[in-house]
């Protein structure tokens, strides 16, 4: 609005050089931006955001499951939820910063336990939904409870605790981003410590950290392809063509 | 484009903003070791301002979040194929994290308020829409019924009893919707639209970590989702009584 089209394509067209071509550092010496800068703080995005998310997976999705089959707890999974959602993630990251400390540790332990609430609640809520009748039978097949839970509530679960998984994904490489904050050089170096980057590094550390976000939502609405039941995944397309 | 780095806060540089040394009960600002509650309460005038202007981005952003929202789900209403349409367009927009929203707006839109209002009202459309849908596809089908049995027309049908109807989910949409605009405004500060980011980043972190500004920032944060959770609870028990409140 304030600014001509055509500087908002020289905005554009200048970050993306930022990203293929190295150049040099504004004030100090030295080169930034180009592939090679880029992929190295991208790779550090990715391995801690997804260390995060494996940890947030492996602490959630066994309460859930384990409160989604006994049927109770709910109004702490949902309080969980909703206190996921009230805190921001900013302040999360700060207040690691001034009472606990920086780096790769505490900043995975943050990271993790912002995944940690969707997962939780989703996994409770997917498992409750799975219908009784499903699980009766199971029972009277002589399975045993944790046959129930591996076998049916898990494998009809996978849509809902996928979107949680989701979410949680999205949380994570979002606020890996302000980990750069905490000393750990992520995407985000380009935006929070960007003396020496320029407008254009910050316009570009904001397009990877939105194509990064949107690479890892594909790849886990394949992982959740691969892991839906075949008859749960016919039944929804079925449903889908009727409605 | 120029000097647009220029006005941004990015970098932590000490002494951008300077701590006056406290005396008596706010000596312990001079320390920053731990909270200073004393001094939090003597400097309430540096709360006030970042609090209101993040009270206008959300109120404004959830606002026109609801009317764009509604606006869709009047169009795909009756046209089914619009609807996988709408939720994959505001899907993909409700991906892309919200640092990054800010800062791709602001080279087209420039810093400030307007910036932060598009980039979280974009965020609430997700949300807001689904809600609405799914309120308007869990009307049963007795009810509509009913209705064309009055003779209503399919505009009545919609104002008269779907939409009342659907008031549970679209709430619990806005509420969902609130909360998580307030803990996202706290990022509005990299867009240069001020908020409770300003408290916690640009008063706390920017100023040698400074403990009391980022417990504060964060305390009013979460109040204010709190708040806002409970005025949708009381809401929603004024205008459907006959509904128990859905927690999610």
């Amino acid at each position: 609005m304030s600014l001509p089209p055509a500087d908002v394509f020289d905005s554009f067209s200048g970050a993306i050089d930022f990203i293929f071509e190295p150049r040099d550092a504004i004030g100090v010496g030295g080169q930034v931006g180009g592939l090679e800068q880029v992929w190295d703080l991208m790779w550090t995005q990715i391995w801690i955001s997804a260390l995060a998310l494996a940890v947030a997976v492996a602490i959630a999705l066994p309460i859930g499951l384990y409160f989604g089959h006994r049927g109770s707890g709910e109004l702490v999974a949902v309080a969980v939820g909703n206190a996921g959602r009230a805190i921001p993630e900013l302040a999360l990251i700060a207040l690691m910063v001034a009472f606990i400390g920086v780096g790769v540790l505490n900043v995975t332990i943050a990271l993790m336990i912002l995944g940690i609430p969707p997962i939780l609640t989703n996994t409770f809520v997917g498992v409750r939904q799975v219908d009784r009748d499903a699980v009766e039978a199971a029972r009277g097949m002589g399975m045993t409870e944790l046959g129930v839970i591996r076998r049916v509530e898990l494998p009809l679960a996978v849509p809902t605790i996928m979107s949680g998984v989701r979410t949680g994904a999205i949380n994570i490489v979002a606020t890996a981003t302000i980990a750069s904050i905490a000393g750990v050089s992520t995407l985000g170096d380009f935006i929070i410590n960007n003396a020496n980057y320029g407008e254009d590094g910050l316009l570009a550390g904001a397009i990877l950290v939105a194509l990064l976000a949107l690479a890892v939502e594909l790849v886990l609405a394949g992982v959740q392809r691969l892991l839906t039941p075949r008859g749960l995944a016919l039944e929804r397309e079925a449903a889908g063509a009727t409605a | 484009m120029v000097g647009l780095l220029t006005q941004l806060p990015l970098i932590a540089q000490a002494g951008d903003f300077v701590r006056p040394p406290g005396e008596g009960p706010t000596s312990c600002v001079g320390e920053n070791n731990t909270v200073c509650i004393g001094w939090a309460l003597d400097n309430i005038d540096r709360w006030v301002t970042p609090t209101l202007e993040h009270l206008l981005l959300v109120s404004a952003s959830v606002a026109a979040g609801f009317a764009i929202a509604f606006g869709l789900a009047l169009l795909s209403h009756g046209r089914r194929w619009l609807e996988p349409t709408f939720i994959g367009a505001t899907g993909v927009i409700y991906t892309i994290p919200s640092i990054a929203l800010f800062l791709i707006l602001l080279p087209i839109t420039g810093r400030g308020t307007v910036t932060a209002v598009i980039a979280l009202t974009l965020y609430n459309l997700q949300i807001i829409y689904r809600n609405i849908v799914t309120g308007l596809g869990n009307v049963p089908e007795a009810s509509r019924d009913a209705g064309r049995g009055m003779g209503m027309t399919e505009q009545q049908l919609l104002w008269r009893v779907e939409l009342p109807l659907a008031v549970p989910e679209i709430i619990a949409g806005l509420r969902i919707a609130t909360v998580s605009t307030v803990a996202i405004a706290t990022l509005a500060i990299f867009a240069g639209a001020g908020g409770l980011g300003d408290v916690i980043y640009t008063q706390g972190l920017q100023n040698d970590v400074f403990k009391t500004a980022i417990v504060v920032g964060s305390l009013i944060a979460i109040a204010m989702a709190v708040c806002f959770d409970a005025l949708y609870v009381a809401g929603q028990r004024v205008i459907s009584p006959w509904r128990k409140v859905r927690a999610i």
